[in-house]
């Protein structure tokens, strides 16, 4: 089972959010004591899912919690927007696919960084993905 | 003729301050004809693929002007991740430290163009 701790959110809008949003999610990395490659993963991570939301749909909230499961800590992300919503996610979540101007490493990216990875979409209604780094993952 | 550009860059860059990084730098490798352009990320946390994209652009780009480019500095964890992720940098030349760098751009010139580079540019990035 996987209890929450802390949480905090805050909505990115503007492409200046995402600094201050990877800032936040260093922070809580830190207060666990999560290595430095790990944090790094998953800040990288956080950035892709936050400028997915921003070119995609405009923005959205996230949630930023500390986690744990027995003894593993970890950080956990949701990210949702209400934006147009996904409608091939098995398409999506292919290297190097894109609808935009990207590379299209961004979701399939985001995914191979972090340990948990889970994404829910449904077209017209917007997305919702969450992803937990844990802290010796 | 012939000086490099040294690029400092020293926060966080949200992506419209990265893209007209690219944009400022291209134009000034073209106004100074530069032959070389060096990169010190050493400061940077975070390379995710968008920054990925704008270094092998800028690469590119000054390729096509004749210039090469050097990234230097990159830390352990950022290459790490920039592998998992799927963007390995294919086209960027790196270096260890500026000072590395700077021997591998001038190794990359012709002999009498590399009297004509002791001539060098710093453009840190502080915003």
């Amino acid at each position: 089972m996987i209890l929450s701790l802390s949480k905090d959110e805050m909505e990115i809008v503007r492409e200046q959010d995402v600094v201050p949003f990877r800032n936040r999610v260093r922070e809580a990395a830190v207060r666990i004591k999560m290595g430095l490659v790990n944090q790094t993963k998953l800040i990288t991570a956080a950035s892709e899912l936050a400028r997915n939301m921003l070119n995609y749909a405009k923005g959205g909230r996230v949630r930023i919690e500390v986690v744990s499961r027995g003894r593993d800590n970890g950080i956990r992300l949701t990210f949702a927007d209400k934006g147009p919503g996904i409608v091939n996610i098995e398409l999506a979540m292919k290297d190097g696919y894109t609808t935009g101007k990207s590379l299209g490493l961004g979701l399939p990216g985001a995914k191979r960084l972090v340990n948990e990875f889970n994404i829910q979409s449904e077209a017209g209604k917007g997305t919702t993905v969450t992803i937990i780094k844990w802290s010796n993952g | 003729m012939g000086p490099f550009l040294l690029v400092t860059i020293q926060v966080d860059l949200y992506d419209r301050l990265a893209l007209n990084l690219e944009s400022d730098l291209i134009q000034m490798v073209n106004k100074v004809e530069s032959k070389g352009v060096l990169i010190d990320i050493s400061a940077v946390n975070i390379v995710d693929s968008f920054m990925g994209r704008i270094l092998g652009n800028i690469a590119s780009m000054s390729r096509i002007l004749d210039a090469n480019t050097v990234v230097v500095g990159m830390q352990p964890a950022v290459a790490i991740t920039l592998v998992e992720l799927g963007l390995p940098l294919r086209g960027v030349r790196t270096a260890l430290n500026v000072e590395k760098g700077m021997e591998l751009l001038r190794s990359m010139i012709s002999p009498e163009e590399a009297g004509a580079g002791e001539n060098i540019q710093d453009d840190t990035v502080i915003v």
